[in-house]
């Protein structure tokens, strides 16, 4: 059944009648996903794309039942629609909205302690349960249905990892892109913990950049609890100068330990098959499964 | 956003942090004046003319041309004019610019703070920032100030405190007193630091700060406690809620070519290598440069085209890549999802055909949605444009390019 969306999930979208939240819910319901109607404040009661429209999360979570939230709001009010969302009881988040201040992420991080809501990103491509459910802005050809997991920090990066895996004669159970920002909902080892414990998952690809220490406390879990399944690894950032910000708000340089080059020997000593060109991540993955 | 010290003390002085006082100048006119006010001011000969440039180490650095270093005492009015001949319009070289050098369009003259009183004085370090680990905000202080942090941080960790803020808490008093007892303060001096703290953090929050850092925090001989510098860096996604502060921003500080990319929404840094590449999505792009480093060449640059690779986006990426003489191939690596290949193909073409003679080899790699037909596309135009699907086959053609 994989992790976090299938088909039985209820998807409700913040947000909908908006350009960006129109065309991916067009996608995502081509795709087979279970739309179930949308949130924009001002329009409750209009119908948008055959999908109801309620003015606030938790109208649309008590007619329609949903349980799942994808976020297409501007980035100065897409705090607000993660909070709005988790107090009207939603179990899975998952924010698109790239360019959110740091401090209103300080914010959302601390109000989500103690709640029963996960947050996947911000400034991600989303989730997806290849051949079941789409809850992102991937091309879902791409995503394959096989056993193999995908944990990312990078949108187009996933595409190439799950593209490979795919022309290697595999595919994926669940490819889950956790955001590019300092401030994330799901860090790389708790999406990792997850795929481990799917018994629909047989190995998983894990994508870090430079910048903070989520890819060593990954790597460190996956020793600890004893390598239970293969993780093919690859850091994006080897040829970045220090103190330079790469295109993500996350992705810089600050010290010694969150080079890629650190990263990747952390990785390494952890048991993780890091491969240095993005090229073999699909031929590794191929050759580890064999074994 | 960074910004330069003179508007960063400015920006703290509406928080009521107390700093070391000055004018910023841009002639050396302008610097006698200042030198006046300050001297009727603070009934002092002396005063401190720093060179504002996007960088630190500025007291070690020194102006290529004249050989000064760019932070220096003044002490008398003829002197402070010396100082400001050497300093404006030169080239300050530190630690942090590179050999290349800033070019010094401003000095701020300021106030001397080393005079004498009833106390020592004394120089501590305090910076604010976020804790990516906790999420939470973390005031780093230590009693070495006036030097380099992380020399301090590798030589004596002991002597570096930290203090977590609590996000809907904010700063506490305790916190601040701790922070105060922890520097050695007392009496007065400790009144103010707790007083200083806070106003501090206030502004590190009020202004969206994503990094603060006051080197050296000092406790003059009256027990004031005073910012003499300060290195403060905006959160770019917040410059929205403050229009003010957006206006702040010193172009002439960047890179000519990134502030050009910026205009077409291209995310773009400039390195040293000779293979240039275009990309869509940051992850991506870093991958494309560490691709083209094991096929042995070295990324000429870092170049984002976001979700919108169309003919307008490729052609601005094109000329601005072609603007570095040291580039002798471009890799353009494209995974078309909601952006089909086709399309960004027909772009390539078009940008190419517009802009005429392109003398290096140009390699273009589209994946996904329609990538056959992209691949076509490419291959039947008569240009000398080399396709690839795979992003192995891109990392062949790159090797043979710079062989």
């Amino acid at each position: 059944m994989s992790i976090l969306v299938n088909k039985n999930s209820k998807i409700l979208v913040q947000g909908f009648t908006g350009t960006e939240g129109t065309f991916h819910a067009t996608q995502m319901i081509e795709y087979g996903t279970n739309v179930v109607g949308g949130v924009t404040p001002g329009k409750g009661g209009s119908v948008h794309l055959d999908k109801p429209v309620f003015n606030t999360v938790a109208d649309c979570v008590k007619t329609t039942g949903a349980d799942v939230s994808i976020i297409f709001v501007p980035p100065a009010f897409a705090a607000d629609a993660i909070m709005e969302a988790a107090d009207a009881g939603i179990k899975l988040v998952v924010c698109i909205t790239e360019g959110i201040p740091v401090q209103d992420m300080v914010k959302v991080k601390n109000y989500l302690l103690g709640k029963n809501t996960r947050l996947i990103g911000p400034n991600c491509p989303g989730v997806i349960t290849a051949g079941e459910c789409k809850v992102g802005i991937m091309p879902g050809f791409v995503f394959i249905p096989g056993r193999i997991g995908i944990v990312s920090k990078s949108g187009t990066l996933t595409y190439e990892a799950a593209d490979q895996v795919a022309k290697a004669g595999l595919g994926i159970s669940t490819a889950v892109g956790i955001g590019g920002d300092p401030i994330i909902g799901t860090p790389t080892k708790d999406a990792v913990e997850l795929l481990m414990n799917d018994p629909e998952t047989d190995a998983i690809v894990m994508i870090g950049e430079i910048g903070g220490g989520m890819e060593a406390e990954a790597a460190r879990w996956i020793k600890e609890t004893g390598n239970k399944k293969p993780v093919v690894g690859f850091i994006a950032g080897q040829t970045a100068p220090p103190g330079r910000r790469m295109g993500h708000a996350g992705a810089i340089v600050g010290g010694a330990e969150d080079t890629a080059e650190a990263k990747m020997k952390i990785m390494t000593e952890c048991g993780i098959h890091v491969v240095k060109s993005p090229a073999d991540i699909g031929k590794k993955m191929a050759e580890v499964i064999k074994k | 956003m960074n910004l330069h010290e003179y508007q960063a003390k400015e920006l703290l002085k509406k928080y009521n942090v107390p700093v070391q006082e000055g004018f910023a100048c841009g002639t050396v006119h302008e610097a006698e004046e200042a030198y006046r006010q300050i001297k009727t001011q603070y009934a002092s000969n002396f005063a401190v003319v720093k060179a504002q440039i996007h960088a630190g180490g500025r007291g070690k650095g020194t102006v290529k041309e004249t050989g000064i270093n760019g932070v220096k005492v003044g002490k008398n009015l003829d002197d402070v004019i010396e100082i400001a001949k050497k300093l404006l319009g030169g080239t300050l070289v530190t630690i942090q610019t590179g050999p290349a050098g800033k070019v010094v369009n401003k000095i701020l003259v300021a106030q001397d703070m080393y005079y004498d009183g009833v106390s020592d004085r004394k120089e501590f370090y305090l910076s604010i920032l976020l804790d990516r680990s906790t999420g939470q905000n973390v005031i780093m202080y230590s009693t070495e100030g006036g030097m380099n942090i992380e020399d301090v941080a590798h030589d004596t960790p002991d002597k570096i405190f930290k203090e977590w803020v609590h996000p809907s808490g904010g700063l506490q008093g305790f916190q601040a007193r701790k922070i105060a007892f922890n520097l050695g303060l007392s009496g007065e001096a400790f009144k103010n630091c707790t007083k200083f703290v806070t106003n501090l953090y206030n502004a590190y929050v009020g202004l969206d700060c994503s990094m603060l850092e006051i080197n050296p925090l000092f406790k003059a001989a009256d027990n004031k406690i005073v910012a003499v510098d300060c290195k403060m860096n905006l959160d770019d996604n917040a410059l929205m809620r403050h229009a003010d502060l957006a206006s702040l921003r010193d172009t002439t500080e960047e890179d000519p070519t990134e502030v050009e990319a910026g205009k077409y929404n291209l995310n773009f840094v400039k390195l040293d290598g000779n293979v240039g590449c275009m990309v869509n999505g940051a992850g991506l792009a870093m991958a494309t440069m560490d691709m083209i480093k094991l096929s042995g060449g070295e990324p000429a640059n870092f170049l984002d085209v976001g979700g919108t690779a169309n003919a307008q986006t490729v052609e601005a990426g094109f000329k601005i890549i072609l603007k570095d003489p040291a580039v002798k191939a471009i890799l353009i690596n494209i995974f078309g999802g909601i952006v089909r290949c086709d399309r960004v193909a027909q772009g390539v073409i078009d940008a190419y055909k517009n802009l005429g003679n392109i003398k290096i080899p140009i390699i273009v790699r589209l994946q996904g949605t329609n990538a056959v037909e992209a691949k076509k596309l490419i291959d039947e135009s008569g240009l000398k444009v080399q396709s690839a699907i795979l992003l192995s086959e891109a990392a062949d053609l790159v090797k043979k390019a710079v062989a």
